[in-house]
């Protein structure tokens, strides 16, 4: 049983991480069953199971992590940053922003600040969490 | 006081696919390989640098009951073991074509930073290693600003 959920996981990773080379493009969750081997009707399911969060929940905050360097790290334009990352509206990409971490893309350029660990361990723990840690919306 | 980092290490699930991976891919060498009876000792290292090397470490009993072992092996297989660890190189797009051409995969390609060009890349068993290239060759953290245009 054990090693049936070890290797599970492994391909889930898999997946996982195509959609990390991929973030900024419409998600495939088609290619992405491909990638972990699983039908597609189950991919959601069990991506879910295995990460805590939908790969459509994952990928929104990797694009948000992705900005959050570009509006730390370069002088670029909102506009120009949210469709980098892979948004295709703006309001989308503010609103999305705004839900995930309580503050503007403006705002927050304006008081980030993250000193120099290497990227890949900023990318992981600069990113906007799902589990709970965030304030809920409208305060609650 | 303390002089130096002698060893860290890596939990594999299987140690002889480790070593397809690590050896075999990578390009580490052996440095130690020792049948303790419940446990081998198995150790790798970057050639030419014996003063650090890497324990590939099969979770397990004695040191873990079954339970546990399978617990680690389940959280390894998810990514949960974070920046397992991080190697230079000279040429990172030389490395990444031959380990492309060997069959690793990756989660992320050649990406240029502020503090040089790296890659990432996922071992068998779901470890994340890096591989980078610093700028101008010197490893120093990247000034905050240097990504400013």
């Amino acid at each position: 049983m054990s090693r049936a959920v070890e290797e599970l996981n492994r391909r889930m990773l898999r997946a996982r991480d195509a959609i990390d080379r991929a973030y900024a493009q419409p998600l495939d969750i088609q290619a992405l069953a491909e990638v972990a081997h699983v039908s597609e009707a189950h991919f959601i399911r069990t991506f879910r199971s295995t990460f805590g969060e939908t790969p459509h929940r994952y990928m929104q905050r990797r694009r948000v992590e992705r900005a959050m360097f570009m509006l730390r790290e370069t002088d670029r334009s909102v506009t120009d940053i949210c469709l980098e990352v892979g948004f295709t509206s703006l309001g989308t990409f503010s609103r999305t922003f705004r839900e995930i971490l309580g503050q503007t893309p403006t705002s927050y350029r304006q008081h980030a600040d993250v000193g120099s660990a290497p990227t890949c361990f900023t990318m992981a723990w600069t990113r906007p969490s799902s589990f709970g840690e965030a304030r809920p919306r409208n305060g609650r | 006081m303390l002089d130096s980092i002698n060893i860290s290490h890596i939990f594999v699930s299987d140690q002889d696919k480790a070593l397809d991976f690590y050896v075999g891919k990578l390009g580490l060498e052996v440095t130690a390989d020792m049948n303790f009876g419940p446990m081998r000792w198995l150790t790798v290292g970057v050639s030419g640098d014996p003063s650090r090397v890497i324990l590939l470490e099969k979770p397990g009993p004695p040191a873990m009951d079954e339970t546990t072992a399978a617990n680690v092996r389940e959280l390894v297989a998810k990514g949960a073991s974070g920046f397992a660890v991080g190697f230079t190189t000279k040429d990172i797009h030389t490395t990444y074509e031959t380990l492309k051409a060997r069959g690793v995969e990756f989660n992320q390609e050649p990406t240029d930073r502020g503090y040089g060009t790296d890659i990432g890349v996922r071992d068998p068993f779901g470890n994340h290693i890096r591989i980078v290239q610093f700028a101008g060759g010197v490893n120093q953290a990247a000034p905050k600003t240097a990504a400013k245009a």
